[in-house]
């Protein structure tokens, strides 16, 4: 593997381990959606490193030319991540939807309790309290 | 029914124009029910209408879908030991004259826990559709049939008369995406029975319909995906101690 290329492949992931670390101290990145960027800087430094590592890497996988096994690699560690937002994003719409609906219904009870303390005398008119 | 508790659940997203009229005609002709408005999120005066008209309403900050909105309806039937809940749609298009024939047929058969209105069983009333959204909903009806192992011929059907024991299921988990349709399938899962009897519908009176004839086919392929993906989910009903539904710690 060339030099070069090799440089930049640990400069890039090196980086890329300092932001991630960086926005975790910050509190800017949840430790929970933290873990598998951390572990995909970890694994891309070690392979960009070691060039027996990442040439046994490339053979395992069967790829000739060991720079395009570790594009191979980072390309695997992207769409996990991808994977990993969108079962994110699905939790957090559902979660959204529990909380709007719990919100309607309590709004809902608000409004009525209001309306009793307004105008004790239509207690027994319930309805009447709710729709206003 | 004396004593039994009864709540109809209108969904209703920017249906201003005919939500009074629904909501009144619920009240005449079936008085012992209460009436629960779900406003999904309307930009226009649809909660107004409703409460005008008399219903009890419970309005959602932002659109959260039919499915959002209809499951609304049963957590708060739930709530409130509601024993029956009929779903009307809030356009118009389903006849509250045919709720007590619902209720008949439930009467008649206690093992049962959904009824579901069809618009395909009557043979004296023709659905006025166009040829393209029957033939979508025949094709539904054929899979649906096909996996519960009973006809049932109208699977879009969102007219349904459910017991307690369907509303505390469903509270717990309604399918969000295509739900009349997917809530037949949670149903066949949880092992509760359901049985479908000839009703009217129309066409829509006012709003606009969530399924535009331009999309329809591309509405079919979604809901035949969901159906499909849906056989292979997990429907887990939370046990007391169970796992949580929704987690902060679920993950890949």
């Amino acid at each position: 593997m060339e030099a070069r290329i090799q440089l930049l492949a640990i400069v890039a992931s090196g980086v890329l381990l300092l932001i991630v670390l960086e926005l975790v101290r910050r509190r800017r990145l949840m430790e929970r959606y933290a873990l598998l960027w951390l572990l995909s800087g970890i694994v891309l430094l070690i392979l960009s490193t070691f060039r027996g590592l990442l040439e046994d890497a490339a053979r395992v996988i069967g790829v000739d030319y060991p720079p395009s096994a570790l594009f191979f690699i980072a390309f695997a560690f992207v769409l996990l991540l991808l994977l990993h937002f969108s079962v994110a994003v699905s939790r957090l719409a559902d979660q959204s939807k529990v909380l709007a609906q719990r919100l309607a219904i309590l709004e809902k009870r608000v409004r009525e309790v209001e309306a009793v303390e307004e105008a004790p005398e239509e207690v027994e008119r319930p309805r009447a309290a709710a729709a206003r | 029914m004396d004593m039994t508790r009864c709540l109809a659940v209108v969904p209703a997203y920017n249906e201003a124009a005919t939500i009074g009229r629904v909501v009144r005609s619920i009240r005449e002709t079936l008085p012992f029910f209460d009436i629960l408005v779900v406003d999904d999120g309307s930009t226009d005066a649809t909660a107004a209408e409703a409460a005008q008209a008399g219903a009890v309403i419970v309005s959602h900050p932002y659109n959260l879908g039919i499915g959002g909105a209809v499951q609304s309806g049963f957590i708060y039937a739930l709530e409130n030991d509601y024993d029956y809940l009929v779903q009307v749609d809030g356009d118009g298009q389903h006849e509250p004259r045919d709720v007590p024939r619902l209720i008949r047929a439930m009467e008649e058969n206690p093992d049962l826990d959904m009824v579901s209105g069809s618009r395909f069983l009557s043979q004296d009333f023709e659905y006025p559709a166009p040829i393209s959204r029957r033939t979508g909903i025949h094709i539904f009806a054929f899979v649906v049939s096909r996996i519960v192992g009973q006809r049932v011929s109208d699977p879009t059907s969102g007219f349904r008369f459910y017991n307690r024991r369907a509303i505390s299921v469903f509270a717990r988990d309604y399918p969000h995406d295509y739900p009349e349709v997917e809530a037949i399938l949670v149903l066949h899962f949880h092992r509760l029975k359901m049985v479908e009897i000839p009703v009217r519908m129309y066409l829509r009176e006012g709003g606009l319909s969530s399924i535009t004839s331009g999309k329809s086919a591309y509405y079919m392929l979604k809901v035949l995906l969901a159906i499909f993906v849906g056989l292979f989910r997990a429907r887990p009903v939370p046990e007391p101690g169970g796992e949580a539904p929704v987690a902060a710690e679920h993950g890949i």
